[in-house]
C-alpha cells in the first residue's frame, strides 16, 4: 500500500530544502516570466491595438455619434462621458483573451502547467503568475488608453489617472472569475464561445457603457449591478470627470470588485490544485 | 495507493530505491505506471499509503523534491509558443536557477540531445523523436539527483535509444539515481539494476533482471511456428516437450535449459514447424509467465 526511496543521505536531502527555498518565495513570478515571453510573440497585435482601438472608439463613439445623442448627462459631453467607459471595456477585453485560450492551452491543448507542476513550482502559483502577467498587460493596454483620452482631451478632472486603477480592477474582476471558470472546462465544446457572446457582449451593453444605467427600464438594470465592468466604469467617471454619486455606492464599488477578484482567484486557484494533483 | 472515484489504478505498489540505483516499472498499458511516477514525482497526490522521496514527505515538501528531480513524462509537453532553446532557458528558471547558469548548460544540453542546429526552431517543426530528446534534455537542466523517465525511449529510432542510454548510464556512474517505466525488454535489461513488474495497480513480481529470469523462465526459449491455425492443434501433441509452453497466436514457446534439444525431440515426433529458433529467456517470457499476456499488445 505504500511505496518509498528509502533515506537519502543527508546532503541530498538538504540540498533538496535549499533548493526549494527560491521557487517558494519566487515562483509565481518565474511563471509571470513565462507568460511575458510568449507575449513577447505577440507584442506588435497588443501594441497596434492598444493603440488602434482607443483611436476608433473615442473618435467613432465620442465624436461621431455624440452628434446624435441627445441624453442629460449630468452636464458633460458625450465624449467625456463615454472615454471612462471605453477605457473599462478595453480591460474586460484583454480578460476575455488572457483568460480563456491560453488557460486552456496551459491545462489542455499544449498542457505547459502540466510541466510547470513538474518543476517546483506549485499549481497555486501558476495561477498567481498568470494573473501578475495579465495585470501587466492590462496596465500597458490601460496606459496606452488613457494617453489617447487624454489626447482627446476627454478626461478633465486631474485625478483622472486614476481611471487606470479602476479598469484594472474591472478586467481583474471579471478575469479572475473567468479564469476560474475556463479551469474547470476539461474540453472546450463552445463554452468560451458562448462566454464571449452571452456573457461579455450583454454586460457591454447594458453596463451604462453607452448610456447611463438609469436609462435603462429597470428590469434590465440588474445585469448592470452585477456587472464588474458597471462597477469600474462608474468608478472612472467618478475619477474622469467628478461624477457625482453618493460616497457609499463608490465604495460598494470597489468592494465588490475586490470581492470579485477575491472570489475568482481563490477558484481558479483551488482548481488548479486538484486539477493538477490528479 | 491512487484511486479515481472507485478506480484503484494503484493498490499496494510498494518499494524502495537506494541512492544511485536504477530501478524499473515494468507492465502493460493501464498497469499504473505512469501514476505511480506521478506520485513519486511529487506531482499526483495519494489517497492512501507513505511516501518519501529523498528522506522527504511530498504532501509537504512537494517543490523541494522537485527542486532534485528530473521528470520525463510520458508524453511531451514542450511549450510550443516557444522555441527550441528557449524551452530550456523558460523551464530552468523555474528551479530558481541563474539566467547565465541555465544558458550555459541549455547549451551543452542541446549539444546532448544533438539538436544544436535547432535552437531558434519552432518546437512544432521537430520530428517526434526530437521532441522527446528535448524533452529529456530539460529534464536535466536542474542536474537532478533523480531522474523520472516515463518510457523515455518511446518513438526514438534505435540509434538514438542506444546514445540515450548510454547517457543515461553515465548519469547513473556520476551518482543519479534512475527510476524509469518501459514496455522495451532490453531497455530494462540494460538500465535496470532492479525492477518490478506490475499489473492492475499491483506487484507481480521483484528482483534484478538475472534474477526474474531465473525464478520465473528458464535458460534457453524455442520458439516454432507450425503457421497461425495449426499452433493450438500441434501444441497438444508437443505436451511433456520442455519445462513449461505458452501457446500464442502467431507462435508456441517451449521453455528449457537446451533449446536445440528439444527442437530435435519435436522433428522426431514426426512434427516440423515453419520456422524455429532458439534464443535466451528475455524479462519477455518472464512478463508472461506471470500475467499470461504479452507486453506489448
Ligand atoms: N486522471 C485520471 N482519471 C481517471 N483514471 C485515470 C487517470 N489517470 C490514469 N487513470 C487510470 O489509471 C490506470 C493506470 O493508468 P497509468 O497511466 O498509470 O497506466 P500506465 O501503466 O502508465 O499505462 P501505459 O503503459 O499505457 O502508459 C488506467 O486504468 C487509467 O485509465
Ligand atoms: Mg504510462
Amino acid at each position: 500500500m505504500s511505496h518509498g526511496l528509502s533515506t537519502e543521505p543527508r546532503s541530498d536531502t538538504a540540498r533538496a530544502i535549499a533548493g526549494g527555498r527560491k521557487p517558494r518565495r519566487w515562483g509565481a513570478w518565474y511563471v509571470a516570466l513565462h507568460r511575458f515571453r510568449v507575449m513577447k510573440s505577440y507584442t506588435g497585435t497588443v501594441v497596434v491595438a492598444g493603440i488602434g482601438n482607443p483611436l476608433i472608439y473615442l473618435y467613432a463613439l465620442g465624436v461621431g455619434l455624440a452628434t446624435i445623442v441627445d441624453v442629460d448627462l449630468g452636464g458633460v459631453s458625450y465624449l467625456v462621458f463615454v472615454a471612462p467607459a471605453l477605457l473599462a471595456s478595453a480591460a474586460i477585453t484583454v480578460a476575455s483573451e488572457e483568460f480563456t485560450y491560453p488557460i486552456m492551452l496551459g491545462y489542455k491543448w499544449n498542457p505547459t502547467f502540466t510541466g510547470m507542476s513538474a518543476s517546483p513550482l506549485r499549481p497555486t502559483q501558476i495561477v498567481d503568475g498568470v494573473m501578475i502577467s495579465v495585470a501587466v498587460r492590462m496596465t500597458v493596454n490601460l496606459l496606452l488608453f488613457f494617453a489617447l483620452i487624454l489626447v482627446f482631451g476627454a478626461a478633465p478632472s486631474p485625478i483622472a489617472f486614476l481611471m487606470i486603477p479602476a479598469g484594472l480592477l474591472g478586467g481583474l474582476a471579471f478575469g479572475a472569475v473567468l479564469m476560474g471558470y475556463t479551469s474547470t472546462l476539461e474540453e472546450d465544446t463552445g463554452q468560451l464561445a458562448m462566454v464571449m457572446r452571452f456573457v461579455v457582449l450583454p454586460m457591454t451593453l447594458f453596463s451604462g457603457t453607452f448610456f447611463p444605467l438609469s436609462t435603462f427600464p429597470i428590469a434590465l438594470q440588474w445585469i448592470g449591478w452585477i456587472s464588474p465592468l458597471w462597477h469600474s466604469t462608474e468608478l472612472a467617471r467618478v475619477f474622469s470627470y467628478g461624477y457625482a454619486e453618493p460616497i457609499w455606492l463608490t465604495v460598494v464599488h470597489v468592494a465588490y470588485l475586490v470581492a470579485l477578484v477575491a472570489i475568482g482567484w481563490a477558484w481558479a486557484r483551488r482548481i488548479a490544485v486538484r486539477r493538477l494533483g490528479r | 495507493m491512487k484511486r479515481y472515484g472507485d478506480f484503484a489504478a494503484v493498490d499496494g505498489i510498494s518499494f524502495e530505491v537506494a541512492p544511485g540505483e536504477s530501478f524499473g516499472l515494468l507492465g502493460p498499458n493501464g498497469a499504473g505506471k505512469s501514476t505511480t511516477m506521478r506520485m513519486v514525482g511529487a506531482v499526483s497526490t495519494r489517497t492512501a499509503g507513505d511516501l518519501s522521496v529523498l528522506g522527504l514527505d511530498p504532501d509537504a515538501f512537494g517543490p523541494e523534491i522537485r527542486s532534485q528531480l528530473g521528470v520525463v513524462p510520458q508524453s511531451d509537453n514542450l511549450d510550443t509558443e516557444l522555441r527550441v532553446r528557449e524551452n530550456l532557458l523558460v523551464y530552468g528558471r523555474y528551479f530558481g536557477l541563474p539566467g547565465r547558469l541555465v544558458a550555459k548548460r541549455a547549451d551543452e544540453l542541446l549539444a546532448f540531445a544533438q539538436l544544436e542546429e535547432k535552437g531558434k526552431a519552432k518546437v512544432d517543426s521537430l520530428s517526434g523523436g526530437m521532441k522527446r530528446r528535448l524533452t529529456i534534455a530539460r529534464a536535466l537542466i536542474n542536474d537532478p539527483r533523480v531522474l523520472l523517465l516515463d518510457e523515455p525511449t518511446t518513438g526514438l529510432d534505435p540509434q538514438a535509444r542506444h546514445i540515450l542510454w548510454d547517457r543515461l548510464f553515465r548519469l547513473k556512474e556520476q551518482g543519479t539515481t534512475l527510476l524509469l517505466t518501459t514496455h522495451y525488454m532490453d531497455e530494462a535489461e540494460q538500465l535496470c539494476d532492479r525492477l518490478v513488474v506490475v499489473d492492475k495497480g499491483t506487484i507481480m513480481a521483484e528482483g534484478t533482471p538475472a534474477e526474474l529470469i531465473r525464478r520465473y523462465s528458464s535458460r534457453e526459449v524455442l520458439e516454432v511456428r507450425f503457421g497461425s491455425d495449426r499452433n493450438s492443434e500441434v501444441a497438444e501433441r508437443l505436451v511433456g516437450i520442455g519445462d513449461r509452453m505458452e501457446v500464442l497466436p502467431d507462435r508456441i514457446l517451449v521453455y528449457s535449459d537446451d533449446g536445440e534439444a528439444e527442437l530435435v525431440r519435436i522433428t522426431d515426433a514426426g512434427l516440423h514447424p515453419i520456422t524455429s529458433l532458439v534464443r535466451r529467456s528475455s524479462l519477455e517470457d518472464v512478463f508472461l509467465r506471470l500475467t499470461g499476456r504479452s507486453l506489448i499488445e
